[in-house]
C-alpha cells in the first residue's frame, strides 16, 4: 500500500463520519478503485465500521471494488437515447470491446458502464469516454471513437 | 478580485465594471451548453480565439463561452451581441466566414441562421426564431449573456444586488413573507410551497440550522438544472444565502451528481470567488450574518435526488431514504432543521425578491405560479430548453416552440415527471401545463423533463424502460418498491417477449396500486405511474403485444421479423458482414435470406442497409 498517496488524500478532511463519502470519491478517482487495505485504513481513521465503509463502496454506482481501465466509456441509457438507439449503440460497443457493461477489458484499457442520463438529451444518443461527450452515436461511428483511445 | 467589506464597496464596484464596459461592443457568446458542448463547442470557441488573433481583433471583440443557449437541436449555437445574429450549426469550418463576413464586413452569413423546418422561412435574429417567442425566460435569463466564469458578469446584470436588499432592508420574516405571497412552488417535482416550507423551519427552534441545494438532477431526460448549474452558477448561492438569512441557517450545502462534471467545477469555483468577494463567510458585507456552502458530490444513486436519501448521503450514509414525518424542515441534515430545495427553486428567489412577490404571482395559473423550465426532447423538431409560464399548453410547447414533429410523423404521446411521470396522450395536447393539470390526467410536473414521442415509440416498452430504470435505482429498504418493481419488470419483460398472458393487466393494475401505498419514499409511490398512464391511454398496444403477439410500433424485438426484399436487394452483403450470428447468406451477387431460425432480431442489418431491402413486420 502506497502510504504517502493515501495520507494526501486523508489529510485534507478533518476525519469526520461524512468524509467518508468524498474520502471514498477522492481514492476513487486516483485509484480508479477502492483497494482493500486502503479501505480498512479509512474505516480506522474516520472511526466507522468497516462494514459500513463496505456498504457505502457497494451501495453507490460510482465506486467499484475491482481495478477499472485507463478509460471510462458511459453509455447514456436515459429515456432519449433509450428511444434513439441506445441500446443497440450499446450493444455495439460491448461487442468492440468484447466486455459486457460493468466489466474491464483484459489489457485494462477500457471500462464500459451504463448511466441513467447524461444529461444531454438533445443529442441522443449520447456516449462519454472520460470527460469527452460523443453526441449523435451511430453505430458505424463506434469503431472509430474506441481507436482515439487505443493504445 | 477585491474583497468587498461594504455595501457601499459592492455599489462602487459594480459601478466601476459596468463604467468599463461598453454595450456596443461586439461580442461572441459560443454556447457551451449540454447540448452544443457534445458537438464541440470548445473547438469553435477556440477557431474564434485563433482568428481574432489573427485579424487582429482581440481587445475590440469579447469573446465568451456562455450557458446554454436554448435551442439544442441546431448547436452548436453563436449569439453575436449586440446585432442579435443567431447563427446555428457553427462548426470551426465556418468561424473565419462569420469573422470575415459579419465582423469585418457586417453581412449575414445566410446559410448559418436558423430556417423554419416547414416553410424554409429563414430569421437572422434571435427575437425573430419562433423557438423563443412565446417564451419568458426568468431562470434561464442570463445564460446566453453571462461568462458562468465569471463573478464581474454577474454582478455587471445586476448579481447579488438581491442580497444586499435583504440583508440590510428586510427582516427573515419579510423574506418568507415575500416568497410565500409569490407563490413559488418547489420546482423538483412535488411542488411544495416554498415560502411555507421555509416558515416551518424558522418556527423550529433551534441555533444549528441548513439549507439544502438538491442538484441531483437524476430524471432521464431532464437537464435543466445542470444547464442553469452550469451556465448561472451564483444565480443559486444568491438564492441560497436569501434562504439561509430567512430561515437562520449559517450553512449551505449544495449536492451535485457526479454525471455533470462541469457542474461540479463551475459550482465549487463560484462558491470560492463568492468566498473570496466577501459575499460568502463571515460578516457578509459587514450585515453581521454568517454563510458559506460546500458542495458535496453524489455519488450515482437515483434516489439520492428524494430529499431523505440525499441529506442522509450528505452525512456519510447510503442513500436510504427515512419516513416522513419529521420533515427535513423539522430534522433533517445532522439531525438539525433544513430546508431543501432544487435548483431551479433556488435560481428564482433572488427575481423574486428583486422584482416583488406580485411581480411572479401574475405570471402563470391560480395555483400554479412563475414560469417553469421544460427540457423538451425525443420526436420534436427544436430539441432544447424551454422556459413559459405556467398554465402555456402542451400543444404550444410542442408545436409552436418545439415546431412539432420531424419526418412528418405524428404525435403518439409527451411524458412528463421523468421515471414517476406518465405518458400523456394526444387527446390532451391542450392542457394546460400546472402541477395540477398534469397529476389530473396522471402524470405529474416532475423536474420539467418532457419526452416527445412519436409513432415510432412502443408505449409498452417505455413502461418496461421505466420499470427496468426505477428496479436498478430501488434502494431495496422497502418491500413494496424492491419486490413490487421486480414482479412488474418480469411481466413487462413477458409481454414485450410474446409471453404476454391475459391476466398480466389485471395484476399489474392490482402490484401498482400496492406500491402507490405501501412504499416508503416518493420513488416507489410514484413508480406504477409509467405503467398506469400506458395501461389506461394505449391498452389496445398491450392487448395487441399480449393477444396477437405484434408489437404495432415494431420495436419489441422478440415480436419482430426481419425478412430481405429481393426485388430491393443488391447484393451488396452490408448485412452479411455486420449480421453477428451469420444468419444471412444466398448465391453470390443475388438477393440474399435471413434465416429465422439462427437470426436474434437484433436489427443490424436494418440499420446497415441502405437500400430500404430489410423489412421488419
Amino acid at each position: 500500500m502506497d502510504v504517502e498517496r493515501l495520507e494526501s488524500i486523508l489529510t485534507q478532511y478533518e476525519g469526520y463520519p461524512q468524509d467518508l463519502i468524498p474520502i471514498l470519491q477522492d481514492i476513487q478517482d486516483q485509484y480508479h478503485y477502492l483497494p482493500k487495505d486502503e479501505l480498512k485504513v479509512v474505516a480506522q481513521r474516520l472511526n466507522v465500521p468497516l462494514t459500513k465503509v463496505y456498504s457505502v463502496a457497494t451501495f453507490y454506482k460510482m465506486f467499484s471494488l475491482i481495478p477499472k481501465g485507463r478509460h471510462q466509456l458511459r453509455v447514456c441509457l436515459g429515456t432519449t437515447c433509450h428511444l434513439k438507439g441506445g441500446q443497440r449503440l450499446l450493444e455495439s460497443v460491448s461487442s468492440h470491446l468484447g466486455i459486457e457493461p460493468g466489466y474491464t477489458t483484459a489489457d485494462m484499457q477500457f471500462s464500459l458502464e451504463t448511466v441513467g442520463c447524461l444529461g444531454s438529451c438533445a443529442q441522443a444518443p449520447v456516449m462519454m469516454v472520460d470527460d469527452k461527450y460523443y453526441a449523435r452515436m451511430t453505430i458505424d461511428k463506434v469503431s472509430k471513437v474506441l481507436k482515439l483511445y487505443k493504445e | 478580485m477585491p474583497k468587498i467589506e461594504s455595501v457601499d464597496h459592492l455599489t462602487e464596484y459594480r459601478r466601476q465594471i459596468r463604467a468599463q464596459r461598453d454595450p456596443k461592443q461586439q461580442q461572441i457568446l459560443v454556447c457551451s451548453g449540454p447540448g452544443c458542448l457534445p458537438l464541440g463547442s470548445t473547438e469553435v470557441a477556440g477557431a474564434f480565439q485563433e482568428q481574432m488573433q489573427e485579424k487582429g481583433l482581440q481587445g475590440k471583440v469579447i469573446l465568451k463561452s456562455t450557458g446554454c443557449h436554448g435551442l439544442c437541436a441546431h448547436g452548436v449555437r453563436v449569439l453575436l451581441r449586440p446585432q442579435e445574429i443567431a447563427y446555428q450549426k457553427v462548426t470551426p469550418e465556418d468561424v473565419p466566414e462569420i469573422v470575415e463576413t459579419t465582423l469585418i464586413g457586417g453581412k449575414v452569413v445566410e446559410r448559418l441562421v436558423y430556417q423554419d423546418p416547414d416553410s424554409g422561412q429563414t430569421a437572422v435574429h434571435k427575437s425573430e426564431i419562433p423557438f423563443y417567442q412565446g417564451q419568458k425566460p426568468l431562470v434561464l435569463r442570463k445564460l446566453d449573456e453571462i461568462d458562468p466564469e465569471s463573478l464581474d458578469d454577474y454582478l455587471v446584470v445586476g448579481g447579488y444586488r438581491t442580497l444586499r436588499k435583504v440583508l440590510f432592508k428586510m427582516s427573515p420574516e419579510e423574506v418568507i413573507d415575500a416568497v410565500e405571497r409569490s407563490g413559488l412552488r418547489g420546482r423538483g417535482g412535488a411542488g411544495f410551497l416554498t415560502g411555507r416550507k421555509w416558515r416551518l423551519c424558522r418556527q423550529v427552534p433551534g441555533e444549528v440550522k441548513f439549507v439544502i441545494c438538491n442538484g441531483d438532477e437524476g430524471d432521464p431526460g431532464a437537464f435543466m438544472d445542470r444547464a442553469v448549474m452550469e451556465g448561472d452558477p451564483h444565480a443559486i448561492i444568491e438564492g441560497m444565502i436569501v434562504g439561509g438569512y430567512a430561515i437562520g441557517a449559517h450553512q449551505g450545502y449544495i449536492y451535485v451528481r457526479h454525471e455533470y462534471p462541469l457542474a461540479v467545477k463551475r459550482l465549487t469555483q463560484a462558491v470560492a470567488q463568492a468566498r473570496e468577494f466577501g459575499l460568502l463567510g463571515n460578516n457578509i458585507l459587514r450585515s453581521g450574518f454568517d454563510f458559506d456552502i460546500k458542495i458535496s458530490q453524489g455519488s450515482g444513486a437515483f434516489v439520492c435526488g428524494e430529499e431523505t436519501a440525499l441529506i442522509a448521503s450528505i452525512e456519510g450514509n447510503i442513500g436510504e431514504p427515512m419516513p416522513r414525518p419529521p420533515y427535513p424542515a423539522q430534522k433533517g441534515l445532522f439531525g438539525m432543521p433544513t430546508v431543501i430545495n432544487n435548483v431551479e427553486t433556488w435560481a428564482n428567489v433572488p427575481e423574486i425578491i428583486n422584482m416583488g412577490p406580485e411581480w411572479f404571482a401574475a405570471l402563470g395559473t391560480e395555483k400554479s405560479k412563475g414560469t417553469k423550465v421544460f427540457s423538451l426532447v425525443g420526436a420534436v423538431n427544436h430539441t432544447g430548453l424551454v422556459e413559459v409560464p405556467m398554465g402555456t399548453t402542451l400543444r404550444q410547447i410542442i408545436f409552436e416552440l418545439g415546431g412539432g414533429i420531424p419526418g412528418g410523423r405524428e404525435f403518439k404521446a409527451v411524458q412528463t415527471g421523468g421515471p414517476s411521470g406518465g405518458c400523456i396522450p394526444k387527446q390532451f395536447l391542450d392542457l394546460p401545463v400546472d402541477y395540477d393539470s398534469l397529476q389530473e390526467v396522471g402524470s405529474i410536473m416532475g423536474s420539467g423533463g418532457m419526452i416527445v414521442m412519436d409513432t415510432t415509440s412502443c408505449m409498452v416498452d417505455v413502461a418496461r424502460y421505466f420499470i427496468s430504470f426505477l428496479f436498478e435505482e430501488s434502494c431495496g429498504k422497502c418491500t413494496p418498491c424492491r419486490e413490487g418493481l421486480r414482479q412488474l419488470l418480469n411481466i413487462l419483460n413477458d409481454i414485450t417477449s410474446g409471453e404476454g398472458k391475459e391476466e398480466h393487466i389485471t395484476l399489474m393494475e392490482e402490484i401498482c396500486t400496492t406500491m402507490a401505498s405501501a412504499s416508503l419514499c416518493g420513488l416507489g409511490q410514484s413508480a406504477a405511474n409509467p405503467v398506469l398512464t400506458t395501461l389506461k391511454y394505449f391498452r389496445a398496444e398491450y392487448e395487441a403485444h399480449i393477444r396477437d403477439k405484434k408489437c404495432p410500433a415494431l420495436v419489441c424485438r422478440p415480436l419482430l421479423t426481419y425478412t430481405i426484399d429481393p426485388e430491393a436487394c443488391t447484393a451488396c452483403l452490408a448485412c452479411v458482414r455486420e449480421c453477428p450470428v451469420g444468419a444471412i447468406s444466398g448465391p453470390k451477387k443475388e438477393a440474399q435470406h435471413i434465416d429465422q431460425d439462427i437470426c436474434i432480431k437484433c436489427g443490424r442489418c436494418h440499420d446497415v442497409c441502405q437500400f430500404d431491402a430489410v423489412k421488419v413486420e
